[in-house]
């Protein structure tokens, strides 16, 4: 009987411990609501304030979710060793909690959960659009400022609450179609693209929109899968058009084996790329391969520029010699906009915060004035790097 | 440029790609039609091929052709090897073991290569360093011709060693009748590890001929490669040689064609239902010998 009671007692702890995990679960939004609500009365007496990071620190998108993470702790350092952030007559200090999300939806909203329940005034993330889209509604009812610093699907930015430093896919797509077109001059143009990617395929539809928009002709159309390495044919076929260029909207790697063996086959034809092409010098074995190539970037630590060099040291300094990535350079623009939002709403609440977004101009690592309008999207230049020389250089228009 | 330009241009492409896969292929169906297993870590051998490349060229700075004969060497070795130490304790086992083993053999190579090299791609510049030529409207580029030569060099070989030579003969002799050729006074082990030795030296040649054409490594390098392989090696019949060469040249062709001029999105279906209407119409694959079941 006693052995029966031991049971007994242990089936009821385990059911007890199992109804509370359940209880937690369904009530959690609530408690980080009011938990957040509380946290910021409070934290309006104290002098420090709290940005709550969410990226991916583990899992197979760590590198972005790392950068960020490394790239706020310059900006936060930098604003907290010139005096932190006037706001009225009190001088914040800038503090952050970065919780992993491992790029997925669930543990994103875990991550949201547990930097509000530290106390988190405003929140940067999440890096990933998949995680950032996740967390959307549960900012919204908090009603907190959310700025995800390069979560670029659309729906990341479909709440008032919610801003993007980087640009979305379909912008950079029309604003290289823009380049190609009106300070290129090319009208004849193939595009060879990865369909089996969401980045690679937005740009490339809004890219082949604007250049027929611009009354440009797209030659060819050509597609890649995810893991292939050989675009032989996709480029025999770009060459027997009569295409002046082409844009390759995908990641470096890709760019190398087609830049390569482009080459190979003897082609001249000039190829325009995206984003993703920063760091394809690092892995092309000849650089004359890529030579001349163009491509839209809103950062790229090597570039000959007094800031983006003042931020690469002190990124290196503090991160044992990396060089950071346009999304270290995303956050560090987040950390100044939330700066910058502080002090033209001369208030630490996130209503003021969000209302004084549209009215704030940011001079960043990733665009010279960057400004917010309704949408939430930022409004900057896109800017084009180009290869010269086997260096990357900003292109001076 | 005509559309005869670009259909050439097409089967040259594809005929570069279809040499990878017949070189590779050949090891499957040696290794098959001999100890009458798939050896699914036939496609990392390609790997190790390509990285022992990398550190005899790049890193200790050997000439070019001491490098090739080393790393045909070092990929014998291990195929050897990995026979010894996998596959013959598993000689009288349910060949679904010997499968699975045969797995655990590929995961244990990429997760070596993966420790060691990490998985960053390394660039890696071509040691073919031959201008290519022009003929006519086509360019075939340096790597290209030197594929073609170096897989109808192998292919030649191989096909006289096996016909030509004793220890071929007791090549098919196995392969024919384990039993019987034992009882006939051939070394049935040492014919087995001569397979496994030719077969990863075809995959290092591939491997060698593969990194020139990408110049970029990373410990997954072979496993698609080596799935294409097998498609080949089943197309052209699993266990005959020429099949193989056949059936590699076919589907690099196939699959070339089928996107440029169908669609990039379906050519790897196309590659795959070309292999399933070909077992439908002759389950034995192109060349393979029909066998009739008796029951």
């Amino acid at each position: 009987m006693k052995k029966w009671g031991k049971a007994v007692s242990f089936i009821m702890a385990a059911s007890l411990v199992v109804a509370s995990l359940t209880a937690c679960s369904g009530s959690g939004e609530t408690t980080a609501d009011t938990t957040a609500a509380g946290e910021t009365s409070a934290a309006a007496g104290t002098e420090t304030f709290l940005i709550g990071g969410i990226g991916p620190l583990t899992g197979s998108a760590a590198s972005y979710g790392i950068s960020v993470e490394q790239g706020a702790w310059v900006a936060i350092d930098e604003i907290n060793a010139a005096g932190g952030v006037k706001v009225g007559d009190t001088t914040y200090m800038l503090d952050m909690v970065f919780e992993d999300d491992e790029a997925t939806e669930d543990k994103a909203i875990q991550a949201y959960n547990t930097v509000m329940d530290e106390g988190a005034q405003v929140i940067m993330g999440a890096v990933t659009s998949g995680a950032c889209i996740a967390i959307t509604p549960l900012t919204l009812q908090d009603g907190i400022l959310q700025i995800t610093p390069s979560g670029s699907a659309e729906a990341c930015i479909a709440n008032d609450n919610a801003f993007r430093i980087c640009f979305s896919d379909p912008e950079q797509g029309r604003a290289m179609a823009d380049y190609a077109i009106d300070s290129l001059g090319y009208t004849k143009i193939a595009v060879l693209y990865n369909n089996s990617d969401e980045y690679s395929t937005g740009l490339q539809t809004a890219f082949e929109e604007e250049v027929k928009a611009k009354g440009g002709e797209i030659v060819a159309s050509e597609s890649f899968g995810a893991d292939d390495v050989d675009f032989n044919t996709q480029l025999s076929s770009i060459r027997s058009t009569d295409a002046e260029v082409i844009y390759v909207p995908a990641y470096y790697q890709a760019a190398t084996y087609i830049s390569n063996q482009a080459k190979e086959m003897g082609m001249e034809i000039p190829f325009i790329g995206s984003d993703g092409w920063d760091g394809v010098l690092g892995t092309v074995t000849d650089a004359s391969t890529v030579e001349g190539a163009i491509f839209s970037s809103p950062f790229c630590a090597s570039v000959d520029d007094e800031r983006v060099q003042n931020f690469v040291k002190a990124y290196g300094e503090a991160n044992d010699g990396a060089v950071p990535d346009q999304f270290a350079a995303d956050a560090y623009d987040t950390v100044y906009t939330i700066k910058a939002a502080m002090e033209q709403a001369g208030s630490i609440e996130s209503e003021d915060m969000i209302a004084a977004m549209t009215e704030i101009t940011v001079n960043g690592l990733t665009g010279d004035a960057i400004t917010f309008d309704a949408s939430g999207a930022a409004e900057k230049d896109v800017r084009f790097v180009e290869i010269v020389d086997g260096a990357y250089q900003y292109r001076e228009e | 440029m005509s559309l005869i330009t670009g259909i050439l241009e097409q089967l040259i492409n594809g005929l570069r790609t279809g040499s990878i896969y017949a070189l590779i292929a050949i090891g499957y169906t040696m290794v098959y039609g001999i100890a009458k297993m798939i050896n699914f870590a036939h496609g990392d051998i390609i790997m190790v091929g390509a990285y022992s490349l990398y550190v005899f060229t790049a890193i200790l700075e050997l000439p070019a052709a001491a490098a090739v004969i080393l790393t045909v060497a070092v990929c014998a070795a291990l195929g050897i090897v990995v026979e010894r130490i996998a596959y013959k304790p598993l000689r009288n086992a349910p060949s679904l073991a010997v499968l699975i083993t045969a797995i655990g053999v590929s995961y244990f190579l990429q997760n070596t290569a993966l420790l060691i090299f990490k998985a960053t791609p390394i660039p890696f510049g071509s040691i073919i360093n031959i201008s290519g030529i022009r003929l006519g409207n086509i360019n075939i580029s340096g790597v290209t011709l030197v594929t073609f030569v170096a897989t109808a060099v192998m292919m030649v070989g191989l096909t006289l060693f096996v016909n030509k030579t004793r220890a071929g003969s007791a090549m098919r002799a196995v392969s024919e009748d384990r039993g019987a050729a034992s009882l006939m006074g051939i070394n049935v082990n040492k014919t087995i590890s001569m397979t496994f030795a030719i077969g990863s030296a075809l995959a290092a040649v591939a491997g060698i001929l593969y990194i020139c054409q990408y110049q970029s490594l990373q410990p997954t390098l072979g496993a698609l490669p080596g799935i294409k392989a097998f498609v080949a090696a089943v197309l052209g019949g699993i266990g005959n040689i020429p099949g193989a060469m056949l059936g590699g040249l076919l589907l690099g062709i196939i699959e070339s064609l089928s996107r440029a001029y169908i669609s990039t999105q379906l050519a790897d279906a196309i590659v795959y239902g070309v292999l399933v209407i070909v077992l439908l119409v002759r389950p034995s694959g192109l060349l393979g010998k029909q066998k009739t079941e008796k029951v």
